[in-house]
């Protein structure tokens, strides 16, 4: 029993990250019509930002020891980061708190990479076939990948999780358990909660304000929209710019599971259009609901027990689970009738 | 008549004609020692000896081909008496004169292995055919060396393998034109299992996550065999895709199945995600059978380590060579890489800067560039001075034998290099296996 609560909240966690992911899919699915393979490289990008935010706020003044020498005889260079010497204590707050601090920066970074990304290279693809959409923005997403490259290197950046959410808590016993029954690791239920706040974050955006009901009313009819005098394009390209923040702090807050590297993006991208297509092309509840379903079903099963009766069967579950979705409703989950369908 | 008048007669020409067998014979093999060089592929025929350089350029592997590259530029620097000299200043016994290779000036041709064992064939095969490449070097994977190693036979080119640590490599799939310095899961085993029995003591429960493919195989199975011998018990072991990136499903079942050990056959990226992801669930805080919970990685690299961050602190583990060494070999090198890039080479580079030099000794050694003399030349060959204390590339396999270095991430490192701190250089004798347990055959000298 134990084991299996443990899988499940692996599934709900994974499952957040792909929720995250194939919201943002479907976003900009949805509103643009687009089919964005370069999505993938958006989370990717997110991770760098708190890459890039550490290195910022760990640049260190070198001086040049007049004494001591390295092992290969030049002087021994001494390191001190600059954060520490400008804010004191306050400077290694800074660094160990570099995590949630670089979401400051994602998110103006995301929205304008995601607003230059459509108004610079998307917007002239609209009206092309999708196998030219996703040709265009696959070799976008490897042109990012290899410009991250070229800046962080091929090794993974390893972000630092803040003291208090270090090591594992004890759920067993806050639930009247023994001790060590039921340990999960601190940061990835902050990470969980933090994808389900972002996901609440996005619809409530669009179900509770006027841009959103205008974005909606677009995603359904958008000559309608248009006949009325709004720019519905403009909005659509704030979407994107939307998504992409989206993408970006769902990477962030993931830096610290797993150490970011230039194909971190791809890891991620075909079990998010996998996700998408379960949920149902252009449903955000669709994507968010496969989203978690599928991380659990992938995480169940992988359990020794299930293994020993199935080997391998972690390795393909996802799929299989969509191809029977899709041959039972060839819409996914909650897909709707003429999406991608002409 | 004529000729019996001008004094030829039968006698004399047999006499001509044995003196001309054996002038033609004999003759060159001690007037032109390495003649038989005009019949191999590559022959630089007086010019310049061209070395091809297979590495990692893209990829996951590709800082470590990087650092690997830098090895063999510094290398062939050396070799042609430019900077310090390196290890030419310490290698015992050395031919080398910084004067290229058999008076020789030494070049070289690069290729990007991508860590894919077809891409590696294409870009070795490459630097064969097109660019005169004598020699083919370098690579971060055994499934790469393996591939390369099989196409070097087939085409008569010596492979100095880098970074491959399969048992395979020098057993079942051993060449007689490839020589491996690097050591292999077998000695990480040997080396590894008794410093663990001394640590945390022989009445221990061992869970394995492994990497899915060649390279893993070799290292559980070395890891188990040599626990299981100090009295550790086996609980599960269990396969991981290679790439997995969230290992999170794989450590879960570990918490509650009664070991106390996790091992984790993993290297490079695998390696970084599943040892940051176990210290997450906290499992350096838990107790399992009134015992501290441990985590060893058998295969360690200074690279790799980086990417772990403090992850890696008090984790045992082994190395091939570790630029905090303090042999003179270990220091020229480390003072030479140093001075020319500003930080300290990885096992990686120290084992390609090895390889490239002992090549190029051999040469020197068998007076000539023919490949099958270079083989002998190299095969038995014992040296020292090099970083790793008295090393013989055994002929029977091609493996080098010498000391192998158990390591532990370094708790208080003193500068972002000092990630790792020798716990001890286990003696040669005690990794030392029969060349015959892994199988395999050699092959011919001479291909066609």
């Amino acid at each position: 029993m134990d084991a299996l609560i443990l899988q499940v909240l692996n599934g709900l966690d994974k499952g957040g990250a792909y929720a995250l992911i194939a919201l943002g899919l479907t976003l900009v699915f949805g509103t643009l019509g687009v089919v964005n393979f370069a999505h993938g490289a958006l989370f990717m990008l997110g991770a760098f930002c708190a890459v890039t935010f550490k290195k910022i706020i760990t640049l260190e003044q070198i001086v040049l020891s007049k004494t001591e020498l390295s092992p290969w005889g030049t002087p021994l260079e001494i390191r001190t980061p600059y954060a520490q010497q400008w804010f004191g204590d306050f400077g290694n707050v800074l660094i160990e708190y570099s995590v949630p601090f670089s979401l400051l920066l994602a998110i103006p970074v995301m929205l304008f990479i995601g607003i230059a990304m459509e108004r610079g290279i998307i917007k002239h693809f609209y009206k092309r076939p999708h196998a030219e959409q996703i040709l265009v923005t696959f070799g976008l997403a490897i042109v990012l990948q290899e410009i991250v490259k070229a800046f962080f290197g091929a090794n993974p950046n390893p972000q630092p999780i803040p003291q208090i959410f270090m090591g594992a808590a004890d759920l067993g016993v806050m639930v009247g358990m023994a001790e060590n029954v039921i340990t999960y690791p601190k940061w990835r239920l902050v990470y969980l909660f933090f994808s389900l706040g972002v996901i609440a974050a996005v619809f409530a955006f669009l179900r509770f304000t006027t841009f959103g009901l205008v974005v909606r009313a677009g995603m359904s009819d958008r000559e309608t929209v248009s006949m009325l005098g709004i720019n519905i394009d403009k909005r659509f390209t704030i979407m994107f710019g939307i998504a992409a923040v989206v993408a970006g702090l769902a990477g962030v807050m993931y830096t610290p599971i797993l150490p970011p590297d230039y194909t971190l993006g791809m890891d991620f991208l075909v079990l998010s259009f996998i996700v998408v297509v379960v949920g149902g092309m252009g449903s955000l509840p669709g994507a968010v609901l496969a989203g978690f379903m599928l991380g659990v079903v992938q995480s169940l099963a992988s359990m020794t027990e299930v293994k020993d009766i199935i080997p391998g069967i972690d390795q393909i579950i996802i799929y299989l689970i969509a191809v029977i979705i899709l041959l039972v409703r060839p819409r996914g989950l909650l897909g709707k009738r003429g999406v991608m369908e002409n | 008549m004529s000729n019996i008048k001008n004094g030829v007669n039968r006698r004399k020409v047999l006499k001509g004609a044995t003196a001309g067998i054996i002038t033609a014979g004999v003759a060159p093999t001690i007037f032109t020692k390495g003649a038989w060089a005009q019949e191999f592929r590559n022959d630089p025929k007086g010019g310049d000896v061209i070395l091809g350089f297979n590495v990692p350029q893209t990829g996951p592997y590709s800082d470590e081909g990087a650092d690997e590259l830098r090895a063999y530029t510094l290398a062939v620097k050396h070799l042609n008496g430019e900077g310090d000299g390196g290890m030419l200043n310490t290698m015992q016994p050395s031919n080398l004169k910084g004067n290229g290779i058999l008076g020789q000036k030494v070049t070289y041709v690069t290729g990007d292995t991508q860590t894919k064992s077809d891409a590696a064939r294409d870009s070795a095969r490459r630097m064969i055919e097109r660019d005169g490449a004598l020699i083919i070097t370098g690579g971060s994977s055994s499934g790469v060396a393996v591939a390369v190693q099989a196409l070097c036979q087939e085409m008569g080119t010596i492979f100095m393998a880098g970074l491959t640590h399969s048992d395979d490599t020098t057993g079942k799939d051993k060449k007689r034109y490839g020589f491996r310095h690097f050591f292999n899961t077998y000695m990480t085993g040997a080396a590894l299992a008794p410093v663990l029995k001394d640590e945390y003591g022989s009445d221990r429960v061992a869970y394995h996550l492994t990497s899915d493919y060649n390279w893993g195989y070799t290292q559980q199975r070395a890891i188990k065999d040599a626990t299981e011998a100090i009295g550790w018990r086996t609980e599960k072991t269990v396969l991981t895709p290679v790439g997995q990136g969230d290992f999170s499903q794989y450590i879960t079942p570990f918490l509650n199945s009664g070991a106390d050990v996790l091992i984790l056959n993993h290297y490079g990226k695998d390696m970084v995600n599943s040892l940051t992801q176990s210290i997450q669930f906290g499992l350096k805080d838990r107790q399992v059978n009134g015992k501290n919970v441990e985590i060893v990685v058998p295969l360690f690299s200074r690279l790799m380590a980086q990417g772990a961050g403090d992850n890696i602190k008090g984790i045992l583990g082994s190395a091939n060579w570790n630029w905090s060494l303090q042999d003179e070999g270990s220091k020229a090198f480390v003072k030479s890489f140093g001075a020319e890039y500003g930080f300290p080479p990885s096992m990686a580079a120290h084992t390609c800067y090895v390889q490239t030099l002992l090549y190029a000794d051999a040469c020197e050694r068998a007076g000539t560039l023919y490949p099958p003399e270079v083989i002998k030349a190299l095969e038995g060959h014992k040296f020292d001075g090099m970083g790793n204390g008295a090393t013989e590339y055994r002929a029977e396999d091609h493996q080098c034998f010498k000391d192998v270095l158990v390591v532990r991430g370094n708790a208080n490192p003193t500068s972002q290099f000092d990630l790792l701190e020798v716990v001890q250089e286990v003696p040669r004798a005690q990794v030392e296996y029969d060349a015959s347990i892994f199988g395999g055959e050699l092959g011919p000298y001479e291909v066609s």
